[in-house]
């Protein structure tokens, strides 16, 4: 009860007070201010970080496992016959891994070979002719242009139809639209249902931007009897692809019916290179902006520490006639303590104002406005240095002797 | 049992070499609704024993029992709950919150009690309108004068209805016929059967009182009833 009433008397006392200083409070909380403004900059910055790292994992595939059957780290000419030996990947072990494995978000199988295109009169040599599923838009993070992507009875079915990669339908088409007409691929004819974003030199030889997609049975019947599939498998969780993996892995052994103790014999590969690398990146720049952060709050909290002296100096008296008629040590502490979180708060409002203009200014280079996570965030870290900076202070006030206090002038 | 039991108390003061004693070994009683004025030459250590005797400082050696209980060797916390309780202090410089006003500096100590809101209010308005400032409650201590601020101060020492009301020069900071005026209101209180320490070194105010207490040196000189004692309201004539 004494606790409930003295926070009311607390909070009166700082308000008041606040009121009667207000330039010199409002000068004191500029280092707040800024610290605050730095804080949200910083948090809206790392928030959009996270999520454009996650968009990078998808359209990147980190979060996807390549399963063939020469691995991508081939080092030795020893290596590259040792691998030719092995058994392909079937379609029938593709559908048993698509019916046995838990932990995937999407499975494709795809098969790829190079075969000049053409249509009309003009001609692409050397495109990448990719054999798949309806999933593999998934497995691979690709989004349709123009036009749709292949459904899956149309991936299972016998219908000649493709989707173009935004390089080849640049080279082949003009002027006029690409979904709805007929190419040529070897002696196949195909129509074209979509294209494709572009995605860029950065995927490198991974980018689809140079290759015709067609349907799995297509691709069958048309250029390659039983081919040597490869799979991508998207998982469920990117923080568990290690599971995933194992998982892959004991199914894979299964059904190509592994000894226990041989050798695998077929290859897992994952993106881990750019994983590491994003992570690194955006763990430096966490750390860079946590560390201005706390430098500008730490300059905000010492300015405040320093008008938390003045104002118990000047109230010293005060304190005397609150302690002489009976308040507890706690009363004193708990009100100089509302009073410099109040500043701090107080601060941390007005930083909030001016920010948010600004995040909305930088959407696109902080990746997104400022979010309710931040926002609470930045007003818990602004009470939270008004109490740090505030405490010391504080507990000078709430040691006083009475006596000494009452005789200060 | 006596409401005040003070036996062999010594405050001594260390400044650098130096040590002050400014109360040497003094034992004292005071009943219940006693009016005692304490007096002596400037440094004798009446303030000293005032703040002792309010819980506001503890002693270097002896025992001081309050009510029965020994308060000599409390902590600053529970200090302040017997000044709460127990103690009523007027102060030479009225000592109110500026920045309040009377109603809330009277109802300040019951919100250290913990008393809920309306109940303090109440309180508050009945100790005021007891010192004769029912008009004046929500004036700050700037916008009264001096003999008013020291009603708000005394209301603020009444409203808990403590042991013991403590006043070290009350009329000091007065002219004398608002000295007078506040005197005779201790008076007043005094017949009502509160126990009343005022400290003073003005002969005519001690006249107030029933007994009066000399202090020289930071000893007891004297202690001793009042014969005749005056009447507030002759002594103005
Ligand atoms: N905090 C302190 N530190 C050192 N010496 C002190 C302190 N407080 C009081 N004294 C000394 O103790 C002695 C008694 O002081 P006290 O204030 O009790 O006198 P007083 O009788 O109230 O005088 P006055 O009538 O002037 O108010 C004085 O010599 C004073 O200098
Ligand atoms: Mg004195």
């Amino acid at each position: 009860m004494n606790f409930i009433w003295e926070t009311f008397e607390g909070m009166r006392i700082a308000l008041a007070a606040i009121w009667a200083n207000k330039l010199r409070s409002g000068l004191a909380t500029l280092g707040i201010v800024i610290g605050i403004v730095t804080v949200t900059l910083m948090g809206t910055a790392i928030q959009g970080l996270n999520r454009s790292f996650l968009e990078a994992v998808s359209t990147i595939g980190a979060d996807v496992l390549y399963v063939q059957r020469f691995s991508w780290f081939i080092n030795s000419w020893e290596e590259w016959l040792k691998a030719e030996k092995r058994q392909r990947i079937t379609l029938a072990q593709v559908r048993a891994v698509e019916k046995q494995m838990r932990q995937a978000r999407a499975i494709a199988p795809f098969v790829e070979t190079r075969r000049p295109v053409n249509y009309k009169n003009r001609r692409s040599d050397s495109v990448t002719v990719i054999g798949t599923t309806d999933q593999f838009q998934f497995t691979k993070g690709i989004s349709v242009a123009l036009g749709r992507y292949m459904t899956a009875p149309e991936a299972d079915g016998g219908r000649p139809v493709c989707v173009l990669g935004s390089t080849v339908a640049t080279n082949l088409f003009l002027i006029e639209s690409p979904v709805g007409n007929k190419i040529r691929l070897g002696s196949q004819t195909f129509e074209v249902i979509g294209v494709l974003e572009k995605q860029g030199d950065f995927f490198g030889e991974f980018s689809s931007d140079n290759a015709v997609i067609i349907p799995l049975q297509q691709f069958i019947t048309s250029f390659w009897h039983s081919p040597d599939f490869q799979i991508q498998v998207k998982v469920i969780d990117i923080a568990r692809l290690d599971e995933a993996k194992e998982e892959l892995r004991g199914i894979l052994r299964r059904i190509r019916r592994l000894a226990p103790g041989t050798e695998d014999d077929f290859s897992i590969d994952q993106q881990e290179m750019f994983l590491s690398m994003f992570g690194r990146v955006s763990r430096t720049i966490a750390s860079v902006g946590l560390f201005i952060t706390g430098l500008s709050l730490f300059v905000g909290g010492i300015g405040i520490m320093n008008i938390m002296f003045v104002s118990v100096a000047e109230r010293t008296r005060e304190i005397g006639i609150r302690k002489a008629i009976g308040a507890k040590r706690r009363a004193i502490l708990t009100q100089f303590l509302i009073e410099s979180a109040s500043i701090c708060v107080l601060g941390g409002l007005l930083a909030l104002a001016i920010a948010y203009p600004v995040t909305l200014l930088l959407k696109k280079q902080l990746g997104g406005a400022m979010s309710p996570t931040v926002v609470t965030i930045a007003l818990l870290v602004s009470a939270f240095t008004g109490i740090l900076s505030g405490f010391f202070p504080a507990w000078r006030a709430a040691r006083l002797n009475p006596v000494d206090a009452l005789r200060n002038e | 049992m006596n409401l005040i039991r003070l036996e062999n108390i010594s405050r001594r003061y260390q400044m650098g070499a130096e040590t002050i004693h400014a109360l040497r070994d003094v034992s004292l009683t005071i009943d219940r609704s006693e009016y005692v004025a304490i007096m002596g030459p400037s440094g004798s250590g009446k303030s000293t024993l005032m703040n002792l005797l309010g819980c506001l400082d503890t002693p270097t050696s002896g025992r001081y029992e309050l009510n029965g209980v020994n308060v000599s060797e409390m902590d600053d916390n529970q200090l302040a709950e017997i000044r709460n309780r127990e103690i009523g202090f007027v102060f030479q410089t009225f000592n109110l919150l500026p920045r309040s006003n009377a109603l809330h500096n009277v109802e300040l100590p019951l919100i250290y009690a913990g008393v809920a809101a309306e109940v303090r209010r109440k309180a508050a308005l009945e100790a005021l309108s007891q010192v004769g400032l029912a008009d004046r409650i929500h004036h700050k201590p700037n916008e009264l004068s001096g003999g008013q601020r020291q009603r708000v101060a005394i209301a603020r020492a009444l409203v808990t209805s403590p042991s013991i009301i403590l006043a070290d020069e009350p009329t000091g900071n007065l002219d004398s016929n608002t000295g007078t005026e506040i005197m005779a209101l201790f008076e007043e209180l005094s017949n009502h059967g509160n126990t009343i320490i005022v400290v003073t070194h003005e002969e005519h105010v001690a006249r107030h009182a029933e007994r009066v207490v000399r202090i020289l040196d930071g000893l007891i000189a004297s202690d001793e009833q009042v014969a005749g004692r005056v009447a507030a309201e002759e002594y103005s004539k």
